[in-house]
């Protein structure tokens, strides 16, 4: 599957500047692998012991892959995934 | 001398350290920025003559907002009563329970608070746009303060928000986005936009700034108490952050030495139909699993809580809890605290109501313990909530009919 993967701008300066990159991946932890790949410094600000750090959120077509099945869950042909920071709120 | 005042936005994860503009999140981590202070210079009595000698709102606690000076604000925010409800704390068996009513803001709920204080670092960083991803508080507050200072103003909501919350922002002559979705959804698309266009965004970009102003209820709280701390605190939980920065204000306070004691025990309220944080909190978790709200508590439904992992930290080390109350305790709630203290508060107010009631019914609080419970919202923007279970006498202008129908206790549906 060929998807988009959408870069926040805080973590730009560790894509050279990219905010969407096109990845090959079946599903979001291959996507995100092949972006690791293409941007070395990308993995290690938004993933710990191979996981996501805990203020990083992911999205496939606007879900959040925690509804689904988180680094595991497929991606379709042309899907957008988005790369955005869990820091807005309310009360 | 050391220059008191904001120094830097410091990153809660890592420590990394940032100018201080709109910016939110670690270039490094991707963790969620703070500002840093310096208070080294400030000391406790002159402070304390100095607060007492403010303004009659927030700004009287200037020396701990983000701010090098003290910001023009026309709707003064803040300084609301902290009510001593003998008949609430006599009822649940508690020994002493302050109400704090913070619907006795400008736009009727906290979040007079943070908008303040983001509009005013917005205007201090030169934006003429304010924006936000509301569930209705915070959109009546940023509509309404956007008016006053004259700034142009976008409003994101839910599009199923109560009909109250809806005109109630409309009303300030902004330019109101109802959003098909969730208020994750909202948040997730406003989340983007800040990128997109150049506008503060109270709760994204501006977010390190906004959530200082929750600060000011712990400030508060200490200064109406008598300059002392409450033994327990109950206070509703969406993302968590006005929560963890009420614990913020009472530490700092504590660090300069302007009231002693232990921290309070924390105990946050949160709605079964939304509850994540309550629920990593029972399963011994350190973060949430988001899940998809369905509560009658909308200004509470969050499902993501940003700030989840630091109000299960600030629970967890005071002795404190997080619990859930369903959709009927939280009408009982706000009837509860209508029907002992004259307080008519919205839901979030009712869950708050309700988990105290659960607490002191657990044996968790009681006899012994001076609780302040806050309220953070205005009964009127969830009429709905309490539409059904009331009832009115409904009689002809004559003493024979009220006689008939209120004497003989013939009650009918309003």
């Amino acid at each position: 599957m060929t998807v988009t993967v959408k870069i926040p701008a805080q973590l730009r300066l560790a894509t050279e500047g990219e905010g969407e990159i096109e990845v090959e991946g079946e599903t979001v932890g291959e996507a995100l692998d092949a972006v690791f790949a293409k941007h070395e410094g990308l993995k290690e600000r938004i993933t710990e012991d191979g996981t996501l750090r805990r203020f990083v959120n992911v999205y496939v077509a606007g879900e959040d892959i925690r509804f689904s099945e988180g680094l595991e869950t497929a991606l379709a042909d042309g899907v957008e995934v988005t790369i955005l920071p869990a820091v807005a709120g309310g009360h | 001398m050391a220059r008191n005042g904001p120094v830097a936005l410091r990153c809660k994860e890592c420590g990394s350290t940032y100018d201080l503009d709109a910016r939110y999140v670690c270039e490094q981590c991707f963790g969620p920025l703070e500002v840093q202070y310096d208070f080294s210079g400030l000391k406790p009595g002159e402070l304390r003559r100095k607060i007492q000698a403010g303004p009659n709102g927030l700004w009287r606690y200037s020396d701990f907002l983000p701010f090098a000076g003290r910001p023009s604000d026309s709707l003064q925010p803040g300084l609301t009563p902290l009510i001593k409800a003998d008949r609430l704390a006599a009822q649940l068996g508690i020994g002493e329970v302050w109400v704090k009513n913070d619907a006795a803001n400008p736009t009727h709920s906290f979040k007079d608070r943070v908008v303040a204080v983001a509009l005013a670092k917005a205007v201090e960083l030169g934006f003429d746009t304010i924006a936000c991803a509301s569930t209705g508080n915070l959109a009546n507050a940023v509509a309404a303060h956007a008016a006053a200072a004259g700034l142009d103003s976008y409003v994101f909501v839910p599009s199923d928000l109560e009909e109250q919350k809806l005109l109630a922002t409309a009303v300030y002559g902004t330019n109101l986005v109802g959003v098909e979705g969730n208020y994750d959804d909202v948040n997730r698309l406003c989340t983007e936009l800040a990128e997109e266009r150049g506008w503060a965004f109270v709760n994204v970009n501006l977010r390190p700034y906004y959530a200082e102003g929750s600060k000011t209820l712990a400030y508060e709280t200490v200064e109406q108490l008598g300059w002392r701390l409450p033994d327990r605190i109950v206070c509703p939980i969406a993302s968590g952050s006005l929560f963890t920065k009420i614990g913020r204000g009472f530490n700092e306070w504590r660090e300069i030495g302007l009231v002693e004691g232990e921290l309070p025990a924390f105990h946050g309220a949160q709605a079964e139909g939304c509850g994540p944080v309550a629920t990593a909190f029972a399963d011994g978790h350190d973060v949430c699993r988001p899940v998809k709200p369905d509560t009658i508590a909308k200004s509470l439904a969050i499902g993501n809580p940003a700030d989840g992992p630091y109000a299960l930290d600030l629970a967890r080390e005071t002795g404190g809890s997080i619990e859930s109350v369903t959709d009927d305790e939280i009408r009982g709630g706000i009837r509860l605290l209508a029907e002992t203290t004259g307080i008519f508060t919205e839901t979030a107010g009712g869950v708050t109501t309700a988990v105290l009631a659960k607490l002191a019914a657990d044996g968790e609080i009681g006899e012994d313990d001076r609780v302040v419970v806050y309220i953070t919202g205005e009964g009127l923007k969830t009429l709905d909530a309490v539409r059904e279970g009331f009832h009115m006498h409904r009689i002809d202008p004559t003493l024979a009919s009220f006689n008939e129908t209120v004497e003989a206790g013939k009650a009918v549906p309003a």
